[in-house]
C-alpha cells in the first residue's frame, strides 16, 4: 500500500500514542482543585508551554480546541463578532478564494447571518495571493474591514502565502490577520511572533497526532467572542473541559515535527521532485498545478485533461495507491475544486485532478509505486471520459 | 442466480470484475452482496444525481440523500467491497430531467426511470465501467435476465422488467440483475440475515428528483404558468389551466372544472395540445384505446414475422392486454389490443411479452378506439 494522502491525515507517530495512552490512563479535570486535578492541569499547562516553543508564541497565545475546523470557525466568527461589537461599521471579511471550507464556509455563514460583506481576494494562476490585491481591497474602505484570513499553505495545491507580507498590510490599517496553517506546521518555517499574525490555526492529525486536537494561537490584545460558552476555560474563550490526552498529543507532535522540519522538507521536497519528473515522464501532457517552487514540500498536484479524477483515483486505490482528488469530502462526492477554479482552470480540467501529498512515513517505493501505475490509470480513465463523453 | 453472456465467457480462474450501483436501498445491497458470493471482484458505487442533494431522507421519496450514499456506503462495509460515490448530476439533468421537462411540455407523458435505466446505468456508468475495466454492471432491479433473455421478476408485484424493456441486447449483454428469482419479502429477509441496516428500509416510490411529489409544481417552476382553455369534446370551455404540461391522458383529478358534467359523470384528460395549449376532457368511455401507434422500437428477442400475438403492458404497473402486434413499414409498429385499456398516454413505452419474456418495447406516439 502506497499511502498518498498526508494532506488528509497523517499516521500517527508512536511517540505520542505512547505519551498520549499513558495520559489517557490517568484520572484529572485540568479544572479540578484536587491532586489529580492539578496534576492535570501540569501536564497541560506544560503541553501549552511546549506548543507555543515550537511555534514560537507564548503560552498563555494557545488556546486548546477540537481541532483544525473549530479553530477556523473560533477565529473568523470569534474576532468578526467582536470588531463588529466594538465598531458597527466593520463588516467586511476579506478572505482568499482558495481557503478551505472550513473558514470559508463560517465566512460565508458569518454573510447569510451576521450581516458580514464577504470579498474573496483572487488568487494568480499558480494560487498566490498578492500584496497589492490585500491592500487595494483593503484601500477601497478600510474603516469597514472586520478581519482578514488567508491561509499559510493551501491544502489542494501546496501553494505558499507570502503570509508575513500579507499580515504587513493589514497591520497598516490596524486590521487583525488569521491564517490557517494545517497545512504549514511540520514543513515550513512557522514563526506565530515572526510572521507577524494575530491568528494562527494548527491541528494535531497533520503532524503524526490524533484527530480532535488542534490549537488557535491567538494574539492577547485579539479580541475574540467565544462560540463554546461554559466552565470559561482558556481565557473564557473557549469552554470545555480539557482532552489532557490530546493536548499532549497535538505538542508532543508538533514538537517532533517542528524538530525535524529542515530534514523532513529536504527530503520530502527530493521525493516531490521525483514523483513530478516521473508523472511528467509517464504522463507528458500532464500538468503540474500551483506555484513552482512556493509550495509545500510534500504537495504534487496534477490535472490529467480528459480524465475524470473519480476514475483516477478508483483505478489507483485498486493499485494500492491512496491518493485524493482534492479536499476529503464528508459527502463522497466530487465538486470541481473551488481552488483550481480561482486559479484559471477550466471546469473539466478541476475536475480531472489529482492530490498525492508525502508525508513523515513517505518513501522512494511510494513514489515509483505512483509512477509505475499512472500511465496505464491516466490512460484506462481517459477511455472511461470518452466514453462518456461520446453519447453526450 | 444467473447473469448473461458475459459470465459463461469468463474461465473460472478470472473472476468476474463487476460493478454494482449501490442507491442505498435494500434491493441493490443485497444484489450486490450476491455478487460477492458468486465469487465476483466486486466494486460498489454510488450515482450522485442530484445537484444539490439534502442531507437527509424525506420519506420515502428520493434517492439521492446524502443519507443514502452514506446507506449504500454502510452496506459496502459490510460487504468488505470498495465504494466510491460518483457524479452523474449532470448527465441526469440533461438525459432524465430535461427529457422529463419536455415530454410534459411537448403533450407526453414520459416515464424518468425507464429513461434513468437507459440513459444513466445502462449508458454514462456501464460505458464507463467497460471503460475502467469493468464486465459488467449489477443492480438490484426486479427482473430475471439469462441468455440474453429479459423476463419478469418471480415476484409479480415488484417485477421491474417494463423499466429495463428498453434496454439493447448490446446492454444487457453488461447487465445482472441478481434479484429476479426472488420476491421482495425475501429479499429484505436476507438483508436483515446479512446484517445490512437497510433491511427495513422504506421502499422508493414516485419520482426520486421531485422530493415533495408534487410534480405540477415541478413543472411549473421550469415551465412558467401558461393558462389556456380546458374543453370539451365540442371545444365547449370547461374551466382553465395554467399549463397543459400539468396533464396526464386518463387524469381524473385536479381539473377544478367550474361547469358541472351533465348528469354528474366525472371527467377525465381525453388529450393534451401544446399548440393550441388546449386540454380537452370528456367521460371515461371517450378514453377507451383499442389500438396504439408507437415508435422507436427495441428488441431484445424479436418474432419472426412482421405480425405476431404478445401481450402487451402499457404501464410500469398493470395496464396488461393481449394484443395483435404488426410491424410498419415507417419502422414503427401498431398494437391492437383484445382488451380495451383506458387513458394510455403518449411517450409512455408500449413493452411486448411472450408469457414472462420481454420482446421488445416502443414508445407510444398515438391512440385509437
Amino acid at each position: 500500500m502506497a499511502y498518498l494522502d498526508h494532506a488528509a491525515t497523517t499516521p500517527m507517530l508512536e511517540e505520542v500514542i505512547s505519551a498520549m495512552s499513558a495520559t489517557m490512563s490517568e484520572v484529572g479535570n485540568a479544572s479540578s482543585l484536587h491532586a489529580a486535578g492539578r496534576r492535570a492541569r501540569r501536564t497541560v499547562e506544560e503541553s501549552r508551554e511546549r506548543l507555543a516553543a515550537s511555534l514560537d508564541a507564548g503560552p498563555s497565545e494557545i488556546i486548546f480546541t477540537g481541532g483544525g475546523t473549530e479553530s477556523d470557525n473560533l477565529a473568523v466568527k470569534g474576532i468578526y463578532l467582536a470588531r463588529r461589537a466594538e465598531n458597527a461599521a466593520r463588516r467586511r471579511i476579506l478572505v482568499s478564494a482558495i481557503e478551505h471550507h472550513a473558514v470559508l464556509d463560517a465566512v460565508l455563514w458569518l454573510g447569510s447571518h451576521e450581516q458580514a460583506q464577504v470579498e474573496l481576494l483572487p488568487v494568480d494562476e499558480v494560487g498566490q495571493v498578492h500584496p497589492d490585491t490585500l491592500a487595494t481591497a483593503i484601500a477601497r474602505d478600510p474603516g469597514s474591514v472586520a478581519l482578514v484570513s488567508v491561509m499559510w499553505a493551501n491544502n489542494e495545491i501546496g501553494t505558499v502565502q507570502p503570509i508575513s507580507e500579507l499580515a504587513e498590510v493589514a497591520h497598516q490599517w490596524d486590521i487583525p490577520f488569521h491564517t490557517d496553517a494545517v497545512q504549514a506546521v511540520g514543513t515550513l518555517d512557522v514563526s506565530f511572533a515572526r510572521s507577524g499574525v494575530d491568528a494562527l490555526t494548527v491541528t494535531a492529525h497533520k503532524l503524526g497526532g490524533p484527530y480532535g486536537a488542534g490549537a488557535l494561537l491567538l494574539s492577547r490584545d485579539v479580541n475574540c467572542v467565544p462560540l463554546l460558552h461554559g466552565g470559561g476555560q482558556e481565557r473564557d474563550v473557549r469552554s470545555g473541559t480539557l482532552d489532557t490526552a490530546g493536548v499532549v498529543g497535538l505538542s508532543l507532535a508538533a514538537e517532533l515535527a517542528v524538530g525535524r522540519r529542515s530534514e523532513m522538507a529536504q527530503r520530502l521536497t527530493g521525493l516531490r521532485n521525483t514523483l513530478i519528473a516521473g508523472i511528467l515522464r509517464e504522463v507528458p501532457e500532464a500538468r503540474i498545478n500551483g506555484h513552482p517552487t512556493q509550495r509545500l514540500p510534500g504537495n504534487v498536484h496534477a490535472s490529467f485533461r480528459g480524465c475524470e479524477g473519480d476514475s483516477l483515483l478508483m483505478l489507483l486505490d485498486a493499485k494500492g495507491v491512496e491518493c485524493s482528488t482534492g479536499s476529503a469530502c464528508s459527502a463522497g462526492v466530487s465538486q470541481p475544486s473551488h481552488v483550481l477554479l480561482a486559479m484559471g482552470a477550466d471546469e473539466a480540467t478541476a475536475r480531472g485532478s489529482l492530490r498525492f501529498s508525502l508525508g513523515h512515513t513517505s518513501t522512494e517505493s511510494d513514489v515509483e509505486a505512483v509512477v509505475g501505475a499512472i500511465g496505464g490509470v491516466v490512460e484506462r480513465a481517459r477511455r472511461a471520459g470518452l466514453a462518456n463523453a461520446v453519447r453526450r | 442466480m444467473k447473469g448473461d453472456a458475459c459470465l459463461n465467457a469468463t474461465t473460472s480462474d478470472v473472476p468476474l470484475k463487476v460493478l454494482a450501483a449501490m442507491s442505498g436501498g435494500v434491493d441493490s445491497a443485497v444484489a450486490a452482496a450476491r455478487a460477492v458470493d458468486a465469487g465476483w471482484d466486486v466494486t460498489g458505487v454510488h450515482l450522485a444525481l442530484s445537484r444539490q442533494p439534502a442531507t437527509l431522507r424525506s420519506g420515502a421519496r428520493g434517492c439521492c440523500s446524502v443519507e443514502d450514499a452514506n446507506d449504500a456506503r454502510r452496506a459496502a462495509d459490510v460487504l468488505g467491497i470498495p465504494f466510491y460515490v460518483w457524479d452523474f448530476a449532470e448527465r441526469f439533468a440533461a438525459d432524465v430531467i430535461d427529457d422529463f421537462v419536455a415530454e410534459y411540455e411537448a403533450g407526453r407523458t414520459p416515464n424518468p426511470c425507464l429513461r434513468c435505466n437507459e440513459q444513466i446505468k445502462f449508458s454514462a456508468l456501464l460505458d464507463r465501467a467497460l471503460a475502467l475495466g469493468f464486465d459488467a454492471v449489477v443492480t438490484g432491479h426486479h427482473a430475471q435476465l439469462a441468455d440474453g433473455e429479459l423476463r419478469r421478476s418471480v415476484d409479480a408485484g415488484k417485477d421491474q422488467s417494463y423499466v429495463l424493456a428498453v434496454l439493447t441486447p448490446d446492454q444487457l449483454s453488461h447487465a445482472i440483475f441478481p434479484l429476479g428469482d426472488s420476491t421482495k419479502d425475501q429479499v429484505r429477509a436476507e438483508a436483515a440475515a446479512r446484517g445490512l441496516s437497510v433491511a427495513d428500509k422504506p421502499d422508493s416510490h414516485d419520482i426520486c428528483f421531485i422530493a415533495d411529489g408534487d410534480t405540477q409544481r415541478f413543472l411549473t417552476d421550469r415551465l412558467g404558468e401558461r393558462p389556456g382553455d380546458i374543453v370539451d369534446a365540442d371545444g365547449q370551455v370547461l374551466g382553465e389551466h395554467a399549463g397543459t404540461f400539468g396533464f396526464t391522458v386518463g387524469q381524473r383529478k385536479g381539473l377544478n372544472l367550474t361547469t358541472p358534467a351533465a348528469g354528474g359523470k366525472p371527467r377525465y384528460v381525453l388529450s393534451i395540445s401544446p399548440k393550441s395549449n388546449t386540454v380537452v376532457v370528456g367521460d371515461k368511455a371517450a378514453l377507451e384505446v383499442g389500438a396504439i401507434s408507437c415508435t422507436a422500437p427495441v428488441w431484445i428477442s424479436r418474432r419472426g414475422s412482421d405480425e405476431f400475438d404478445c401481450a402487451v403492458q402499457l404501464r410500469a404497473h398493470g395496464m396488461v392486454s393481449p394484443a395483435r402486434v404488426r410491424l410498419d413499414p415507417d419502422g414503427g409498429l401498431t398494437a391492437r389490443l383484445d382488451r380495451p385499456q383506458f387513458g394510455v398516454a403518449a411517450g409512455q413505452a408500449l413493452v411486448m411479452y411472450d408469457g414472462d419474456r420481454v420482446l421488445g418495447s416502443a414508445t407510444i406516439t398515438a391512440t385509437s378506439r
